[in-house]
């Protein structure tokens, strides 16, 4: 009767398709950083985000988003999921919706590359390009709008004011990093954007244990070239963004988060994004500082999705 | 007069102003002439050797453009000129 039911009533077959996806969200490996650590008393442990659903850490924030939406009745069938996104959480929605058969809209700035759009073009997302001189804080203003001007059309996922966002890392990405580093972690170290990962991650970590250091790393400029990362000082601040949670804030250039992917590339075999390379450079550079520790990290996504950038760092003749 | 748009990452830094004019005839005048009226854009836009940073994109109307390559463009009184900050990685 149950299965019947499930496939005669639309909102409850999705709240069941969303279901099947769970096993392939999350549950990411630990990666354990040896060669580049210059600190042998210090243990560098990154989780590799990118080997789930939807290739990076934000399968997490979306998936959690697009369930908990589908469970209070906000996300129905027929219903347009719409946000705006520089990129990999737009990609995570685009993966997860296809599967669940969800309309998706994103607002993107329209200097996100070529082969962003195109990914997002394959997955059957409906792309509202906003200016180039705009950034994501524009296009989030321009969701907005749009939402408010047809709130029958769409559901507004906000990923930056959306509490779904840092309780999926709450719920599993800090859980994770507890078990896998046999609950030896000291210090989790990561990029500030929606700000989900770190305010999810460390309000976890800090309830095991109100020791472990949580540093939060921002871009060191306004202008700078770190994906999805914000400038606290300069850009939007998050609506989820707790500022009492970070022990510590630091900067992190875009030049050493590239020279970053050349070294992890070249000594440890990973071929990383910009943010993940500069949440690794902080790492190394915390590392340095430390008498003894375990630090964890997380690699948001891998270099594939940066054409261009691999073609500036490694084709250089 | 050419114009620069100023995206908004760097308006903190041009009293929130959208555009700079500009009457200088090439680009890397142009450049030149908006950090200088401007100084605290150049950290931002110029790395240590003075040259626009590798990760920030220019764009001469809809046109990429390298100014470290193609500095002496000729701008013309009604060039629109784009810096454009890193979106994806854009480079």
């Amino acid at each position: 009767m149950n299965t019947i039911n499930l496939i005669k009533n639309p909102e409850a077959n999705l709240a069941a398709k969303s279901n099947r996806l769970a096993p392939f969200i999350g549950g990411t490996p630990l990666y354990h950083v040896t060669n580049i650590n210059r600190n042998e008393k210090v243990r560098i442990f990154a989780k590799l985000e990118w080997q789930q659903f939807g290739g990076s850490v934000k399968a997490r924030p979306a998936y959690r988003i697009i369930k908990d939406a589908i469970h209070q009745g906000a996300l129905i069938p027929g219903k347009r999921l719409l946000d705006a996104s520089s990129g990999n959480t737009g990609i995570a929605y685009a993966h997860i919706g296809a599967a669940l058969g969800i309309p998706v809209t994103l607002c993107l700035p329209e200097n996100a590359t070529n082969e962003r759009k195109r990914i997002l073009r394959a997955l059957g997302v409906d792309l509202r390009l906003t200016s180039m001189t705009g950034t994501t804080d524009e296009a989030q203003e321009i969701a907005r709008q749009l939402f408010e001007d047809d709130p029958d059309t769409y559901f507004f996922a906000d990923q930056y004011g959306n509490e779904s966002n840092w309780k999926a890392h709450y719920d599993t990405t800090g859980p994770e990093i507890l078990e896998q580093s046999e609950y030896g972690v000291t210090h989790f170290i990561a990029g500030l954007g929606t700000t989900g990962t770190v305010v999810g991650t460390g309000r976890r970590l800090k309830e095991y244990d109100p020791d472990i250091r949580v540093i939060a790393l921002q871009p060191d400029l306004p202008m700078h070239g770190l994906e999805g990362w914000k400038h606290l000082e300069t850009a939007l601040v998050p609506g989820i963004y707790d500022d009492t949670l970070p022990d510590e804030i630091r900067s992190i250039g875009t030049e050493t988060a590239h020279e970053t992917i050349k070294l992890a590339a070249s000594r440890e075999g990973l071929l990383l994004s910009p943010s993940s390379a500069a949440n690794l450079a902080a790492a190394l550079q915390l590392a340095d500082e430390l008498e003894e520790g375990t630090v964890v990290t997380v690699f948001p996504d891998d270099g594939s999705k940066y054409g261009e950038v691999m073609n500036h760092l490694f084709n250089k003749t | 007069m050419a114009t620069i748009n100023i995206p908004t990452p760097l308006r903190k830094f041009t009293d929130q102003k959208r555009n700079f004019e500009t009457d200088r005839q090439t680009l890397s005048d142009a450049i030149d002439h908006l950090v200088a009226t401007y100084p605290g854009v150049k950290n931002n836009l110029l790395d240590e050797e003075g040259k626009v940073r590798s990760f920030i994109k220019v764009y001469i109307e809809d046109n990429e453009v390298n100014p470290n390559e193609n500095g002496s463009v000729e701008l013309s009184e009604d060039t629109e000129i784009s810096i454009v900050p890193a979106i994806a990685g854009g480079i």
